[in-house]
Order: structure tokens, then C-alpha cells, then sequence
């Protein structure tokens, strides 16, 4: 259900009778064919290469083994990333939930009485999506600037003390995946309220409960899905990403994570078995999580 | 405390707003940046970069390779895509809940898995990287998203219409091309609009499988370990606004369309 706040569109329940006809086949195998091909066999790939040892002979090379141990060996010497990855993207999935909720509140029920104004705040929402996601993480990185306008007034004020950078630090990659995953916070919540009966909320008030109570007992778990939803959206990408950890944007060599350890180790080490291990270490991670999810509010609603 | 919090949302709101649009407004302010190589530190207003955007050579190519990547994978994923979602709403058939989860999965799954998994098969099938290999990458995130869109469009749609259309004697593929498709259609701009984006602006899995082709994303962060050229910021800025246009023009005209109703009824 999440996914299809992309369309602006609320999912409507299948109702129509379903038929059993060949041409279903003919509908379904080339995606499908294209789905296994691209997506499942890669998957294979990478358990294979995961697999893989150093070729005795040729330096550089791997060859097909069951060297399960390469999964002890990236675990004990990526732990530290690989927490790291979870924590950040635990406080940026946290951030954006405080800032995206209202605001999607908000645009789905403050602004409800100005459809025009609505539409707009919507696009405000999604309009980060339309410009570059490296030249915006870039942009801040310049606003973060040693010689940029922000650590100029930090300093003047004595928060940041001298020789210490805002950019580079825990905080400003935190800030940085904050930012770029609001929008996916604030989507599948809204697609939620928009569709929100208003008179829940009156009937709540009749009953004499305070704003307070009727927004805590009937308000947040109707949109429970959606704020569901959001978390695992921000969450994921924000666990694997490696653009904001990164050197040239808002990381350092002290905020690596396990998207930079897993990129470093397979183009630049050319580590492919240690990457491949690391990969299917973070997958099994996110199935578990979402495994969860789905446990809670099946596959369908997902979709 | 009922005012106050009325107050109060709109504040932490329009706050909100102004963080989101922050790095937008200071992309498109460094487009009209004097800079030569590296555009950090503001050196006066100039349309320059805005005249002569290929001068920085690579610039343009890079941004050319984004749009015909984005293109053919848009066309491919929406291909595919709409004849699944077609395909799950309307039929029964065997395996259904594997399915669902084979679409489902590519969009819980971290990009620097798929990047990985795509560019480890290819690695094993001996498959030179280059801009074949970004296509069938796209092709593939794409895919998911515009299921998903479709579907939800399929889902709405009436099937008396299209019993109408066989009533009076529409073959299969009248009923389809007349009927079935133009009232899909929306959806189908939408989610190839959303597969384009997705393309145009992806970093990570092209990363692991562009060899040596240069993206527009590619090259913005292969430049900004020496600095970024304005003329990337123009390239952005000019996306921006056309996304942003064709964006406004059809919220506003749905929300018009439901005013409009709204009186009628």
C-alpha cells in the first residue's frame, strides 16, 4: 500500500471477479522471466561469489569453494560499520518520522479545506526528488562548509570550538540521510490521512477526550500502516546507503558504513567474496525486518 | 491549547517546507555562480553558465547518457510492468503469492545489494559494463515501482465498461486499445514519469555497473573530489524545473477537476 503514495493514488480494493485464463501466462512471463533473470539469479551470484577463495596460483582471483568462514571474517572486521549503519539509520528513520508525521498531517488534514494549497504542499514534499540527490547532499555539504555561512555563526557563538567542522561528523550524516528520506516518510503517512473520516475525530471530541487523547487513541493508530510503512521506506535505503557516509560528501573515515565498506571492497579492493558476504548479510538484516512487517500486515497490503 | 496547536502546525510545517527546499534553492543559486572549476565560494551573478552548459565538456555527454538510459529502461519497465499489473488484478493463476513477493523484494532490497548481486552475475557471465549493462540495472528497480502504480490503477477500474465494449461486439483487442488502455493510461504516464526519475537520478546500482560510462550522477561525484562545475547545477536546476512544471500542471488540474465535481454534485 505504501509504495503506491508514489501514484498519489489511494490503493482501491480488488473487487472485480478474478478469471483463470492463458493469457495471464503471456502477461506475466516476460516480467517475470526479467524478475528471475535480474533479480534472483544476481542473488545466486552473489552467494556463489560469497563462497569463493583466493586462487592459489593467480594473484587477485577468485575461485568457486564453500569457504563459509569469508562471513566470520567480514563480521569480525566490518562489526563496527555495520552497527554504526543500523544507528545511524535509526536516528535518521526517527528524525524524519518527528519531522515528516506533522507534516503530513498537515498537508493531509490541516490543509484538507484548501485543496489548491494541498496540491502544493505535496509537491513541496516530493520537489527534492527532482533535483540531483548528490548536488543536494553537496549543497549542504557546502553549507556546512568550514568557510561556509553556518560554522561561521556556530563558532561566533562558541558551539563549535576552533578546528572542529560540522561536515564529516556523526551529526552531519545523520542530518544528511534525515534529509534526503524525509520524502518517504512523509508519503505513505499522508496516503493514510488523506484518506483520514474527519468525524472520528469529532466523535472523539464528543466523547470528551482532549485533542491529546483523540489524536493518540484514534488518530495515530489509524495511520499506524502508514507510519509503518515510511519507517521500513526511510529505514532500508538509509542503512545502505553510502553517499552521505561518504569522504567527498558528508562522512569522513570516522563515519564509514556498511554501503561504503561493501562499494570500497567490491570496485575498489576488488574483494569481491568479502563484498558479496557483507551484501547478503545486510539483505538477510532488511528480510528480517520486513519479514516482520509483512507477518504483521501480509504481502498484499504491501503492494 | 486547541488554537495553540493549530498555530503550531502551521509553523513547524512551513519550517519543515523551508529545510526541504533549502539545498534546491542554493543548487539553483550556484547555477548562476562566476565560477571557473570549483563552485564553493559565490563570485557574482552570471548567465554564462546557463548560455554555455557543454562547455564543461563531459557534462553534456554524461547528461545525454542519462536520458537515453532512462528512456529505454522507462520504456522497458513500463512494458513489462503494466502487463503484470494487468495480469494481478484481473486473473487467477498459480504461484500468485510468489509473485507478489518476486515484485516486492527488488524494492525492500538496499541498492548496494542489487548493484552488487547485478554486477557480481555479470562479472560471472564474462558481460562487458557498459551502458547495456545500466539499462538491464534500471530495467530492473524500475519494474517494481511501475507494477506497484499500475496496478493500483487497474484495480480502480471498472470492468463493466469493458463487458459493455464486449457486448457490443469488440473484439479482445478493441476492447483493449479502445477501452481498457486509454482509461489506464493515466497510470501508466505516471509510472513511467516515476521510472524515469528513478533512472535519471540513480547513483548506487549504476555505480557497480556503468564500467567506464559516465552518468549525470556518475559524474557529479567523480567531480566532487576536485570540484563541480556550474554547469551541473544549470543541468539540475533545468530537471528541476521541468519536473516541477509538468508536477504542477497536472496537481492543479486534479485538484480542479475535483472542485469541479465537488460543485456538480
Amino acid at each position: 500500500m505504501a509504495f503506491t503514495a508514489f501514484a498519489g493514488q489511494s490503493q482501491a480494493s480488488d473487487t472485480v471477479a478474478r478469471r483463470k485464463s492463458p493469457i495471464a501466462l503471456f502477461l506475466l512471463l516476460p516480467g517475470v522471466f526479467y524478475l528471475v533473470l535480474f533479480f534472483v539469479t544476481p542473488l545466486l551470484s552473489l552467494v556463489i561469489t560469497s563462497l569463493q577463495e583466493p586462487d592459489p596460483v593467480l594473484f587477485g582471483q577468485f575461485q568457486n569453494a564453500f569457504n563459509w568462514q569469508n562471513y566470520v571474517t567480514v563480521i569480525e572486521t566490518y562489526w563496527q560499520q555495520s552497527l554504526r549503519s543500523i544507528g545511524y539509520a535509526s536516528l535518521a528513520t526517527l528524525f524524519a518520522l518527528l519531522i515528516g508525521y506533522p507534516l503530513a498531517y498537515f498537508i493531509g488534514i490541516t490543509l484538507r479545506p484548501y485543496p489548491l494549497l494541498q496540491a502544493l504542499g505535496l509537491v513541496l514534499v516530493i520537489a527534492p526528488f527532482f533535483i540531483s540527490f548528490l548536488l543536494r547532499t553537496l549543497a549542504w555539504k557546502q553549507i556546512f562548509a568550514t568557510e561556509g555561512p553556518l560554522a561561521g555563526v556556530l563558532s561566533s557563538v562558541g558551539i563549535l570550538g576552533p578546528g572542529e567542522a560540522i561536515s564529516g561528523t556523526t551529526f552531519s550524516v545523520i542530518f544528511g540521510l534525515t534529509y534526503n528520506f524525509i520524502p518517504f516518510m512523509v508519503l505513505p503517512i499522508y496516503a493514510t490521512l488523506v484518506s483520514f473520516d474527519l468525524r472520528l475525530i469529532e466523535a472523539g471530541n464528543d466523547l470528551y477526550g482532549s485533542s491529546a487523547t483523540t489524536f493518540r487513541t484514534v488518530t495515530l493508530p489509524l495511520s499506524a500502516t502508514g507510519v509503518l510503512s515510511g519507517t521500513l521506506l526511510t529505514f532500508i535505503p538509509a542503512t545502505g546507503d553510502y553517499i552521505n557516509a561518504s569522504r567527498e560528501f558528508l562522512g569522513s573515515a570516522d563515519t564509514t558504513m556498511v554501503g561504503n565498506v561493501i562499494e570500497t571492497n567490491f570496485l575498489v579492493l576488488q574483494n569481491f567474496p568479502a563484498a558479496a558476504a557483507l551484501s547478503l548479510l545486510l539483505m538477510a538484516f532488511i528480510l528480517v525486518l520486513v519479514g516482520l512487517y509483512v507477518k504483521r500486515s501480509g504481502t498484499e497490503d504491501l503492494l | 491549547m486547541k488554537g495553540f496547536g493549530k498555530w503550531a502546525i502551521w509553523v513547524y510545517s512551513g519550517m519543515a517546507f523551508v529545510f526541504l527546499l533549502i539545498p534546491i534553492v542554493y543548487t539553483i543559486i550556484f547555477s548562476f555562480n562566476d565560477a571557473r572549476r570549483t563552485n564553493i565560494i559565490w563570485r557574482g551573478f552570471t548567465f554564462n553558465n546557463w548560455l554555455n552548459v557543454c562547455e564543461a565538456q563531459t557534462v553534456c555527454e554524461a547528461f545525454g547518457n542519462s536520458v537515453l538510459i532512462g528512456v529505454v529502461a522507462t520504456i522497458l519497465a513500463t512494458t513489462l510492468g503494466t502487463m503484470i499489473a494487468i495480469a494481478l488484478v484481473r486473473y487467477r493463476f498459480r504461484f500468485r503469492n510468489t509473485t507478489t513477493l518476486l515484485i516486492f523484494l527488488p524494492m525492500a532490497t538496499p541498492e548496494v545489494v542489487l548493484g552488487a548481486g547485478l554486477a557480481a552475475q555479470f562479472l560471472q557471465a564474462g558481460v562487458p559494463k557498459g551502458l547495456g549493462t545500466i539499462i538491464l540495472a534500471h530495467t530492473l528497480f524500475c519494474l517494481s515501482f511501475v507494477i506497484v502504480t499500475v496496478r493500483a490503477r487497474v484495480a480502480g477500474l471498472d470492468p463493466a465498461l469493458e463487458e459493455a465494449g464486449r457486448d457490443l461486439y469488440g473484439s479482445p483487442a478493441q476492447v483493449f486499445w479502445r477501452i481498457t488502455f486509454p482509461m489506464l493510461l493515466p497510470g501508466i504516464v505516471a509510472a513511467a514519469l516515476l521510472s524515469f526519475a528513478l533512472s535519471f537520478d540513480d547513483f548506487i546500482i549504476t555505480n557497480f555497473n556503468r564500467g567506464a560510462e559516465v552518468t549525470f550522477p556518475s559524474f557529479v561525484y567523480t567531480a566532487a573530489a576536485r570540484g563541480i562545475p556550474p554547469e551541473a547545477n544549470v543541468i539540475a536546476s533545468a530537471v528541476f524545473f521541468l519536473a516541477i512544471a509538468l508536477v504542477l500542471i497536472a496537481q492543479f488540474s486534479a485538484a480542479a477537476r475535483r472542485r469541479r465535481l465537488a460543485r456538480a454534485r
